[in-house]
C-alpha cells in the first residue's frame, strides 16, 4: 500500500507520461503527421518556387535593344550629339547585379534558402500556438479534473504541454529542414552539424514562451472558439510583420517597428544565421538573449495563470 | 480506526460571488460505509465531490478525507484517494492498458507494479481480453468499467463515484452495482458517490444525502428516510357495507385513514407488522376482509417531500444536459 509520493522522481514520471501520451496520440494518427508536414510543404512550394526573386533579375528578364540611343550630356565627359550604348553589354551588368542585389537584400542568393528557413519559424508558432487546444479538449472531456485529482505535481500538467509542444515543433522543424534541403536549399559556408542544437534551441525557447502564454488562456477562456479568433487574428500579422519571407529592412518604419520586438523574426534570424548566412556571432548572441528573455517572461506570466487556475 | 473517514464541516463553495453551490453542508462517512449523495441536477452533488477530491478550494468551512485536510494536506488526500469521474476520462486514442499504466503514472507507481496491477485491475473489471484495443473501439459500460479500473490503481482507501451510472442501460447499471457492492465487501472500501437514480441509491447505499439548492435537507439510511414519511400505504376493501375506520385507527402503528367508496386508504409505520393486526382486528368484530394491498413508500416520495418536486422533473433537464454532452463529444469526432 505505501508508495513514493512527491519527489522528484515521481514528478517526472508523471511529466512523461503525461508528455507522452500526447505524443502517441499525434503519432498514431499518421494523417495529423502528414497533415502538419504537407501544409509547410505547400507554402515551401508556392512561396519558395513560385516567387522566384532571384530569377527576377537574371538576364533572360532583361531584354534590351542592342543599341541604345541616349543623349551625350549622360556620359563623362559630356559630348554633344547623342551616343549609343551597348545593349548586350548593358544586359549582361544588369544580370550581374541580380545575385548582389539579392546578396545586399536577402544574405543569400537565392530566394528559397532564404524562405524556408521563415517556414520553420512559420510551423513553430502555428504548433505553440495550437498547443492549447488540447488543454480546452482535456478541460471538457473531464481528463484535467481526473488529472488534478491525482497526486501529480501541478506543474508537471503545465510542463508536459508545453514540452509536448516544443517537441512537436522539433520534429515538424526537422522534418521541414530535410525537405528544404532536398528542395535545394544552400547550406552556408560556415554551417555545421552542431549549429543543429542552435536551431533547436531556439525553436525551445520561442516554443517555450508562445505555448504557456496560449496554454493560460485555453485554461481561462470559457470557449475554444476563444482561443481560434485569438490565434487567427494575430497568427498572420506576427508572420508578416517579422523577416520571415522578406527582409525587414526593406520594410516601412512603423512595420519595422513591430518586428524589431516580434520574437518570430529572432527565431527566424537565428536560424538563418545558423543555417545559411555567414555566422555573426554577435547578432547570434543578440537573438539569442532576446529569445531567453522572451520564452522567461512569457512562460512565467503564463504558468503563474494557469497555475492559479488550476489551483482554484 | 473509529474516526470518520470523510468529514465535512460547514463546507462551501460560493462560484463569481454570488452564486452559493454548496452551503455549509456538514456529514460524516464512516468506514466501509456506501454513502451516497442525491439530488438534482445543480445541487451541488458535483461540487461537493470536487472540494473532496482537491480540485476546488472552498470558500468557507473544511472538510477531512482519512483525517488529511483537504486543502493543508491535499496531496496526502489525492494519495489515499480513487476518482471515477462522471465522464469518460479514458483516452480514445490510447488503448485500454495504456490508460490504465497513464493513471499509475499519475501516483508515481513504478512500472514493474503498475504492469501487475493493471493486469490485475484488467481482470477484475472484464476487460483483460480487450486491453491492447483502443478505448475508442469500447461500448459505453466497458468505458465505465475502464474508468473505474483507473480510478482503483493507486488502491484507493475511499473511491469518489461521480454519477457512476449516468447513460448506462440497466443491464450495464446492474453490472456496475455489482462492482460497487464487491468492492465493498472484499476490500472494505469506503465509497461516496452522487447519482440521482433513486433505486441507485436505494439498492447500493447504507446511507443517503439529499440535497438540494446546496443544502443537504435529510440524511440517513434509505429505510429511516422512508420510514420517516410516515411509513406504508395499505389499501384494503371489506365485504360488509360499514364505517370501520374508527376501528382500524385503534390499531397500534396506525397513522391515517381514509375511507372512499368502502375501501380503505391506511397510513401505518411498519406494514408489513401492522397489516395482520389490522385484519385480525377486523374479523374479531365480525367483518371480512375482500382486498388488501400494500404499497411501501420509495425514495421517489422520500425525495418529492423533501425537495418539493418528482425526480421526474430533473431527469427533464438531465436529458437536455446529455444531449449537449453528445454533441461536444461528436464535435469532437
Amino acid at each position: 500500500m505505501s508508495r513514493t509520493n512527491g519527489n522528484s522522481k515521481s514528478g517526472l514520471q508523471g511529466l512523461w507520461a503525461l508528455t507522452s501520451r500526447e505524443l502517441k496520440k499525434w503519432l498514431k494518427e499518421p494523417l495529423l503527421l502528414f497533415m502538419a508536414v504537407l501544409q509547410p510543404v505547400i507554402w515551401m512550394g508556392l512561396f519558395g518556387r513560385a516567387m522566384n526573386l532571384g530569377n527576377m533579375f537574371s538576364s533572360g528578364n532583361i531584354n534590351l535593344p542592342s543599341v541604345i540611343p541616349i543623349p551625350g550630356s549622360f556620359v563623362i565627359p559630356p559630348q554633344s550629339e547623342m551616343v549609343n550604348i551597348n545593349g548586350a553589354a548593358l544586359s549582361e551588368m544588369f544580370a550581374n547585379l541580380g545575385p548582389s542585389i539579392m546578396q545586399n537584400i536577402f544574405g543569400v542568393q537565392d530566394y528559397f534558402s532564404y524562405m524556408a528557413v521563415g517556414m520553420i519559424s512559420f510551423i513553430v508558432m502555428f504548433t505553440a500556438m495550437f498547443s492549447g487546444m488540447s488543454m480546452v479538449w482535456d478541460r471538457r472531456l473531464g481528463f484535467l479534473n481526473k488529472v488534478l485529482s491525482t497526486p501529480v505535481s501541478r506543474g508537471a500538467i503545465i510542463f508536459a504541454k508545453v514540452l509536448n509542444a516544443s517537441l512537436r515543433a522539433m520534429f515538424q522543424a526537422t522534418i521541414i529542414l530535410v525537405l528544404a534541403v532536398i528542395f535545394g536549399l544552400q547550406v552556408s559556408p560556415t554551417f555545421n552539424w552542431y549549429n543543429i542544437f542552435g536551431v533547436y534551441a531556439a525553436i525551445f525557447l520561442l516554443c517555450v514562451g508562445l505555448s504557456s502564454v496560449f496554454l493560460a488562456l485555453s485554461l481561462r477562456s470559457t470557449k475554444q472558439e476563444t482561443q481560434m479568433a485569438i490565434v487567427n487574428m494575430i497568427n498572420l500579422p506576427l508572420m508578416f510583420a517579422s523577416n520571415t519571407f522578406f527582409p525587414i529592412s526593406q520594410m516601412p518604419e512603423w512595420i519595422q517597428a513591430i518586428a524589431m520586438v516580434n520574437p518570430i523574426s529572432y527565431l527566424t534570424d537565428a536560424n538563418r544565421q545558423l543555417l545559411v548566412l555567414s555566422l555573426d556571432a554577435s547578432r547570434l548572441m543578440l537573438d539569442f538573449a532576446f529569445l531567453g528573455a522572451f520564452a522567461l517572461v512569457l512562460s512565467a506570466i503564463g504558468i503563474t495563470l494557469s497555475w492559479r487556475y488550476l489551483t482554484k | 480506526m473509529s474516526e470518520d473517514v470523510i468529514k465535512a464541516e460547514g463546507l462551501t463553495r460560493v462560484f463569481n460571488k454570488h452564486l452559493v453551490a454548496v452551503n455549509h453542508v456538514n456529514f460524516s462517512v464512516k468506514q466501509g460505509e456506501v454513502f451516497g449523495f442525491l439530488g438534482p441536477n445543480g445541487a451541488g452533488k458535483t461540487t461537493t465531490i470536487n472540494m473532496l477530491i482537491t480540485i476546488l478550494k472552498p470558500t468557507e468551512g473544511k472538510a477531512s478525507v482519512m483525517g488529511f485536510d483537504i486543502v493543508k494536506q491535499n496531496n496526502e488526500v489525492r494519495n489515499v484517494i480513487g476518482v471515477v469521474p462522471q465522464e469518460y476520462t479514458a483516452d480514445e486514442d490510447l488503448t485500454g492498458l495504456e490508460n490504465i499504466l497513464l493513471c499509475a503514472d499519475l501516483y508515481g507507481i513504478p512500472r514493474k507494479v503498475a504492469k501487475e496491477r493493471a493486469e490485475q485491475l484488467l481482470k477484475l473489471v472484464e476487460l483483460t481480453d480487450f486491453k491492447d484495443k483502443k478505448v475508442q473501439t469500447y461500448s459505453g459500460g466497458m468505458r465505465r468499467r475502464l474508468e473505474l479500473a483507473c480510478g482503483l490503481v493507486n488502491r484507493p482507501k475511499v473511491l469518489f463515484l461521480d454519477e457512476p451510472t449516468l447513460g448506462l442501460d440497466v443491464q450495464t447499471r446492474t453490472a456496475t452495482w455489482n462492482y460497487i457492492r464487491m468492492l465493498k465487501k472484499e476490500y472494505g472500501m469506503t465509497l461516496f458517490m452522487t447519482t440521482h437514480y433513486l433505486e441507485e441509491a436505494d439498492a447500493l447505499c447504507d446511507r443517503v444525502a439529499i440535497i438540494d439548492h446546496g443544502k443537504i435537507v435529510v440524511i440517513g439510511t434509505p429505510e429511516e428516510l422512508k420510514h420517516g414519511l410516515g411509513g406504508d400505504i395499505i389499501t384494503l376493501s371489506i365485504k360488509e357495507n360499514a364505517d370501520v375506520s374508527g376501528l382500524i385507527r385503534s390499531v397500534e402503528h396506525v397513522k391515517e385513514v381514509k375511507s372512499e367508496n368502502g375501501s380503505y386508504w391506511i397510513k401505518v409505520a411498519y406494514g408489513e407488522v401492522t397489516a395482520p393486526f389490522i385484519i385480525e382486528a377486523l374479523r374479531r368484530k365480525g367483518y371480512t376482509v375482500t382486498k388488501l394491498s400494500m404499497t411501501e413508500p420509495t425514495l421517489n416520495e422520500v425525495y418529492l417531500e423533501y425537495t418539493g418536486k418528482s425526480m421526474r422533473d430533473t431527469e427533464e433537464s438531465r436529458e437536455n444536459f446529455r444531449a449537449q454532452r453528445m454533441t461536444m463529444w461528436r464535435a469532437r469526432h
